[in-house]
């Protein structure tokens, strides 16, 4: 009966961890510009969500990733470019948030990782190539 | 050699599901610090979450002595739990004030009737502008702000017990 109890609270929070405001504005409604809404899209495809992390903000329905888009397409039409908000984010939560990783010396192993990898199977194919010739 | 490299494919998979099953059963620190912490606060002016108690601007974080920050929201189940214990810090002289995230101003007064108000300014963020600013991902969170405004301690998720020691500690370094 405790272990019921349990799991039933255990299902019940999430739906007890959304607020009773509706969405932003600008969470799912498209930017009046068409070339904003698409830069604004293509970035909210790049940023992660911060609560559910396994998720773009573009497909999460959390609420705070719901605010993020509101931000984001708020800024993209007040002028600013995808990458300064991209970065606005960074300055607050670090590389983490952007789905976008830079080229600097601490990731060259991340870009390099499918180059080396694909060396490695041509390598391991040459020679079984050469060995069913022989 | 030849029987090495036979079970090198066996070995490399034990590796891997040995590496799962050890992630799987530890999983990773999902907390995502805030990096504004050492920087100054960002600007922001929120109108008041309640009728009757001021809202909360980051002017009135650079005030010369320390101030916490309550990241919390009526609809929030955490933040019931460390409704006490923010009462204990402010007991203790910690002067907190507090942004009410995606709320309205009745269920937040209903919540300060129903788990104690220690508050001495509270912000309305309904889009969660402030708490994004301030690189928050969540509520409860606390941060600790000195007198220059600068951001010195971000505590996430609710106040626990054994949590009061460690902000008293962070408040009293940022005098």
């Amino acid at each position: 009966m405790r272990a019921l109890l349990a799991l039933t609270i255990l299902c019940a929070a999430p739906v007890l961890a959304d607020s009773s405001l509706p969405p932003a504005r600008w969470a799912n409604e498209q930017l009046p510009d068409p070339a904003q809404e698409a830069r604004a899209k293509a970035l909210m495809e790049e940023l992660r969500c911060l609560v559910c992390q396994g998720q773009s903000i573009a497909d999460s329905n959390a609420e705070l990733a719901g605010d993020m888009r509101a931000l984001v397409r708020q800024r993209i039409a007040a002028g600013e470019s995808p990458e300064q908000v991209r970065a606005w984010l960074i300055e607050r939560y670090g590389e983490w948030v952007s789905y976008r990783p830079p080229v600097e010396p601490l990731t060259w192993p991340l870009w390099a990782a499918p180059l080396l990898l694909l060396l490695g199977g041509a390598w391991l194919l040459r020679k079984r190539l050469v060995r069913r010739r022989g | 050699m030849n029987r090495l490299t036979r079970f090198l494919p066996l070995l490399v998979l034990l590796a891997f599901v040995g590496a799962v099953a050890w992630r799987l059963s530890s999983p990773a620190d999902e907390k995502i610090q805030s990096k504004m912490i050492g920087r100054t606060v960002p600007t922001f002016a929120l109108a008041p979450a309640v009728p009757g108690k001021p809202g909360l601007s980051s002017k009135e974080l650079a005030s010369g002595a320390p101030r916490m920050v309550n990241v919390f929201a009526s609809w929030c189940v955490p933040c019931i739990a460390e409704a006490p214990l923010l009462a204990e810090l402010k007991a203790k002289g910690v002067a907190i004030d507090a942004i009410a995230v995606r709320d309205r101003p009745a269920d937040v007064a209903r919540f300060l009737v129903e788990r104690g108000d220690p508050f001495v300014r509270i912000g309305a963020d309904p889009e969660s502008r402030a708490q994004l600013a301030l690189g928050s991902s969540g509520v409860p969170e606390t941060f600790i702000i000195d007198g220059k405004g600068i951001i010195r301690y971000q505590h996430m998720g609710p106040v626990e017990p054994g949590d009061v020691p460690a902000l008293i500690e962070q408040w009293e370094a940022a005098r």
